[in-house]
């Protein structure tokens, strides 16, 4: 479903710092990768060159055995979804914003299958509600409804409860595991708590500092 | 007071002028915490201002005797000039000079023709200089305002603009907010002159036709026409750098480059 081979990004002259490199991993349908690591380890720079938000300078990324250099940006990010840390809602309603990414590519996604999203994640009746006033768990919440919105292949997650508080991460966290359990989602999940990998992962990849200091099943890498 | 002092009409003009630059640096000495930069600035521009100004004058004097069609040349070179200083306070932007020179050549360019095709603004150098000046001027102000305020926009907006992208949104579409947001913006003071135009503000072009000879009610009239002429200039090369700032804060692969 989504591999890599040899990935990374040297920010160019006069920096030319490796912000990551020589990343290899495979993924099946279904399977789930926690990537972990210390702050500033490249995390999330793995999951920016997994949808191009940023342009990888070595290495190549596959999507069903496509190489996504040969897919449109717009197309590759409506197949590659994210959830970033931060909701970061767009003015306007709660159904607009879910809304948002099948808009980009032409379809129109009825009210009714906004109203059942949005029941789905436990946010019932909020579509005509102001999105930017919703609380930080409730805002993560349709974060994740407007990705899933657009039927991603693949399900970035970027610490997506790091800047939540307890109750909300808890709530957010439970939310995220039956969405990845029920839709059989694909999914690579930067997160900090090993607890969480342990419980939601297939593989593990460990990066330090822009290096892979482990890859493989859970019970492999997290022995410890 | 000044006139007791000086009796040429050179000395009194120096005098006037720097009576204005101490005031103005005086405003800014009294409000230096909100802006030391702008301090350190003023002075310069200040100097750079009044020479540039009184090199015009002389040029101005030396032309009136020559060809008509040395204007033209008059006002390309002040494009090219007012370009240049869009340039310095787009900060960050790629290529921000060729991206000014074509909006200020598309907006007062494009409207000043327009103008003078219709008769509106004579092809005199005694009109179409100091008149193509304060449209290619105030287009260069909006223009910096509006790159300006977009580079503030989309700065403050990262992570809004990279979750439309990351939606699958293309450039165009992930930045319009705050396009639009910027272009507004900069506007604002413009269509605020038009509306103020006799209440609050009786601009300088006015004064100066009365004084020298014509009916106040044609002057008044063409006052307006020449505020709603630098409006339709800024307002046109906005929105030609609108669409031509997108290229440059993104990649071509669509990616935020501004950041």
């Amino acid at each position: 479903m989504l591999a890599c081979s040899q990935l990374g990004r040297t920010l160019p002259r006069p920096e030319s710092r490796a912000l990551l490199a020589d990343v290899t991993f495979a993924l099946e349908r279904g399977e789930v990768l926690a990537v972990v690591g210390p702050s500033g380890a490249g995390k999330s720079t793995l999951l920016r060159l997994l949808n191009r938000l940023d342009e990888p300078t070595s290495g190549t990324v596959l999507l069903n055995g496509t190489d996504t250099h040969s897919l449109a940006p717009r197309e590759l990010r409506r197949r590659v979804g994210m959830v970033m840390q931060r909701a970061y809602l767009f003015p306007g309603t709660v159904a607009a914003n879910v809304a948002f990414g099948p808009k980009q590519q032409g379809r129109v996604i009825s009210p009714d299958d906004i109203d059942a999203l949005l029941s789905h994640v436990g946010l019932d009746g909020y579509g005509s509600r102001d999105a930017l006033t919703l609380s930080g768990g409730e805002a993560q919440r349709v974060a994740i409804t407007r990705a899933l919105a657009n039927e991603p292949e693949v399900l970035l997650l970027d610490e997506p409860t790091s800047a939540l508080d307890e109750a909300a991460r808890h709530g957010v966290e439970t939310l995220l595991e039956s969405l990845i359990r029920e839709r059989h989602l694909t999914c690579v999940w930067v997160t900090h708590s090993i607890e969480q990998a342990r419980t939601m992962a297939d593989k593990v990849l460990a990066i330090e500092t822009g290096r892979v200091t482990g890859y493989g099943p859970v019970a492999e890498v997290l022995r410890a | 007071m000044l006139n007791y002092f000086f009796h040429s009409q050179l000395a009194l003009g120096i005098a006037e002028c720097v009576v204005a630059a101490l005031l103005a640096l005086a405003v800014m000495l009294l409000a230096r915490r909100r802006a030391p930069g702008l301090l350190k600035e003023l002075p310069v521009a200040e100097i750079r201002g009044v020479a540039q100004i009184v090199a015009v004058g002389a040029i101005l004097a030396f032309m009136l005797r020559g060809p008509q069609w040395t204007s033209v040349l008059v006002l390309a070179g002040m494009m090219l000039a007012a370009a240049s200083i869009v340039r310095k306070r787009a900060k960050r932007i790629p290529r921000a000079f060729a991206l000014a020179l074509i909006s200020i050549c598309a907006g007062a360019g494009v409207v000043l023709a327009v103008m003078i095709v219709f008769g509106v603004i004579p092809l005199k150098i005694t009109m179409l200089v100091p008149v193509g000046s304060m449209v290619i001027a105030n287009t260069m102000n909006t223009q910096s305002l509006f790159l300006d305020r977009l580079r503030g926009e989309v700065t403050s907006h990262v992570g809004e603009i990279e979750s439309a992208l990351a939606l699958g949104a293309g450039s165009e579409a992930a930045v319009l907010p705050y396009l639009n947001a910027a272009f507004r913006a900069c506007l604002i003071p413009s269509v605020d002159n038009i509306r103020s135009l006799g209440i609050v503000w009786i601009p300088g072009i006015m004064a100066g036709m009365v004084l020298s000879g014509a009916s106040p009610l044609f002057a008044a009239l063409y006052q307006f026409v020449v505020l709603t002429t630098i409006f339709s200039a800024s307002a046109l090369a906005c929105f030609v750098s609108s669409h031509l700032v997108t290229r440059r804060i993104f990649s071509a692969q669509e990616q935020l480059v501004l950041r």
